[in-house]
């Protein structure tokens, strides 16, 4: 379908494949420095020498500047403490930070949509169990010495006591999550001296992360909190999961009732889980803890009263405070309210490219299948389709977003390139536009696949507890 | 870029690493993993709804293991690989997938795309491999007893951002 009106939806994708100024510099210092994290610091060679100096050389102009030269030079010389490990940690993430910024300049720049200035303020400290920060510091510490490709189960393992002692303490619910989906991936890939490649980047983003997070408040730096009365109108769902964890994230469009700007927000429901509870396990997990996903499945608005909202644009869900509404169908919302949405600030510490998620519209492309995957061809541009992010329990397939002429998703940066997430995509079957959508199982489905996945997750996680009801206080 | 250029994987944060595992029926065999250098994992009894099996088999050296989780022997267990640890084998290569199991068994496995739980089982048989010592399965059930209290850790709205570095695949084991 060709849309009459070539007004607010549409996207300049032109700007999305020119280069950005400085962002080649800045990733080279970030790789320099992730590649001196795949041989250790335990016994730095001269070439992880040059990497640290590249990093310190690439903040010299911050408020960092001194903190990370004096850590480059400790651990350069074999010398570093954990303080040093963790203002490099701190360099790295404000060079992505800065990466981030000019991402998201450029998608500000495509998309046409207005932005907030407001920045994010932050929330007071809260309390926290110190020790255990000490002891996950200590832990990551003595994984960069070894270096990934020194890493072994007895140094892995390490993590475990850790991660078990942090997950039932809510404050400390993000960087127990990370760490057990961090230690299993380097679990899986003992022992490291055999390892035929590392995901150098993606395991020194989680090591930073990790590192940063060990700071007492850092996690607590949520933006203040305000509330949040008037419609949301859901666009789609976004599915987070490794082997014992998951969440879903709801992007949504909230038009507040008292007739302010519309903002777009985010509702998310998280939950460890057993490793074998997949596919629908996931969404029965998560389902009775967010009215929002019914909603969604429905294609239902909601209408919120007083419901905590972040100053980072993340409700903060509560079912009290939310009741069903009208239906609102995705692609309306998507071509009506989406254009005039704002979005809300990102908190400092969360400036990353990989944090990168804005809701687009997507209309009049030609679809590229190529061995890579899907591609769309937007105004003369190749854009990657993510397919493999869609869940695999709902019915958004590789093949129906291949069939698709219209798609609203949620555009991403990574490995150096803007890519798509698709959310939902219309086709059109036998001349009729049909709305296909990547969380219409959320809530439920009378789908027949999706009934039989619904029961297959009911009996495994009935066998767990099952088994955990005979076996657990004993 | 010289020659020290990172590929597309290398460069990227959300690299899938480890993919989900495959769903499979937990009756027979609650619990299966590849740790500490095994494969080990729980078989629940066929006869007693109170007992389970713990059964493991040491990568390399195909040494097994299976006792109750009161310690005591696995009667069928001796000198053959038992019922428990053929099961926990055959539920290992469906939630894993058989190269996964394979490569971390260290089992060189004929018939490349048709390989599957029996020629890997057929494949360790063959070498005669030894009754390893069932030290370990206090710790396996412990393992086990941690996995299942994921289950009482109480899910969450507030959000998790560092959940961004895991998105989900349609790829499985």
């Amino acid at each position: 379908m060709v849309p009459d009106d070539e007004g607010g939806g549409l996207m300049r994708a032109d700007l999305l494949t020119d280069a950005v100024d400085g962002l080649d510099e800045a990733l080279a210092a970030v790789d320099g420095f992730d590649e001196v994290l795949v041989a250790g610091l335990l016994r730095p060679q001269p070439a992880q020498a040059h990497g640290l100096a590249a990093l310190a050389e690439a903040v010299a102009g911050s408020p960092l500047a001194a903190r990370v030269a004096e850590a480059a030079e400790k651990t350069a010389a074999g010398a570093a403490g954990e303080d040093h490990f963790v203002a490099l940690a701190a360099a790295r993430t404000a060079l992505l930070g800065s990466v981030h910024d000019a991402l998201v300049l450029r998608v500000e720049e495509a998309v046409g949509r207005p932005r907030d200035e407001q920045s994010a303020a932050t929330a007071g400290d809260a309390e926290y169990a110190v020790n255990l920060l000490t002891a996950a510091r200590s832990w990551l510490c003595d994984v960069a010495r070894a270096g990934w490709q020194g890493i072994d189960h007895e140094l892995v393992g390490g993590a475990v006591p850790v991660v078990s002692a942090m997950l039932p303490d809510a404050a400390l619910r993000r960087l127990a999550t990370l760490l057990d989906g961090f230690a299993a991936e380097l679990a899986a890939s003992c022992p490291g001296a055999t390892l035929e490649r590392v995901p150098v980047r993606r395991w020194a983003d989680l090591w930073s992360r990790a590192m940063l997070l060990t700071v007492p408040g850092a996690a607590a730096s949520a933006p203040g909190v305000t509330e949040a009365s008037g419609r949301l109108l859901p666009l789609g769902v976004d599915v987070q999961e490794h082997a014992t964890a998951v969440q879903a994230q709801v992007h949504a469009v909230f038009e507040p009732a008292d007739g302010g700007t519309p903002r777009l927000v985010r509702a998310s429901v998280s939950a460890p889980k057993p490793d074998t509870v997949v596919g629908a396990g996931l969404w029965q997990l998560l389902r009775p803890h967010m009215s929002l996903l019914a909603a969604v499945s429905e294609g239902r608005a909601m209408e919120l009263d007083a419901m905590p909202v972040t100053g980072e644009g993340d409700l903060i869900w509560d079912d009290a405070r939310a009741r069903t509404g009208e239906p609102a169908e995705v692609f309306a919302t998507a071509r009506v309210a989406l254009p005039t949405a704002a979005a809300f600030p990102t908190a400092p510490l969360d400036r990353h490219p990989a944090r990168i998620a804005v809701p687009v519209l997507l209309e009049g492309y030609a679809v590229e299948e190529g061995e890579d995957g899907v591609a769309f061809q937007v105004a003369g541009q190749r854009l990657a389709v993510d397919t493999d992010r869609v869940p695999a329990a709902g019915p958004l397939t590789p093949e129906v977003v291949a069939s698709s002429g219209a798609c609203v998703g949620l555009l991403r940066w990574d490995a150096g390139e803007f890519l798509v997430q698709p959310l939902a995509v219309e086709r059109t079957v036998r001349k009729k536009s049909v709305a296909v959508h990547a969380g219409a199982w959320a809530g439920g489905t009378t789908d027949k696949a999706g009934v039989r996945a619904e029961k297959a997750a009911t009996d495994a996680v009935t066998v767990l507890r099952e088994r955990a009801g005979r076996l657990l206080r004993k | 870029m010289g020659d020290g250029a990172l590929s597309v994987w290398e460069k990227s944060s959300t690299a899938r690493v480890v993919p989900s595992a495959h769903p499979r029926k937990l009756a027979k065999v609650p619990f299966v993993e590849l740790a500490d250098g095994r494969l080990q994992g729980v078989v629940s009894s066929g006869s007693d709804i109170g007992r389970v099996y713990v059964s493991s088999v040491e990568a390399g050296t195909y040494a097994f293991a299976c006792s109750t989780n009161n310690n005591r022997p696995c009667g069928g267990a001796r000198g053959w690989f038992c019922n428990h640890i053929r099961a926990l084998i055959s539920e290992a290569v469906l939630q894993y997938g058989v190269e996964r199991v394979g490569r971390y068994l260290k089992v060189e496995v004929s018939g490349g795309a048709s390989a599957d739980a029996g020629s890997l089982t057929d494949a360790m048989t063959a070498v005669r491999p030894g009754q390893g010592d069932s030290s370990a399965a206090a710790q396996v059930f412990s393992r086990f007893l941690r996995h299942l209290a994921y289950l009482e850790l109480a899910p969450s709205t507030a959000p998790l951002p560092e959940m961004q570095w895991f998105p989900t695949t349609r790829a499985v084991a």
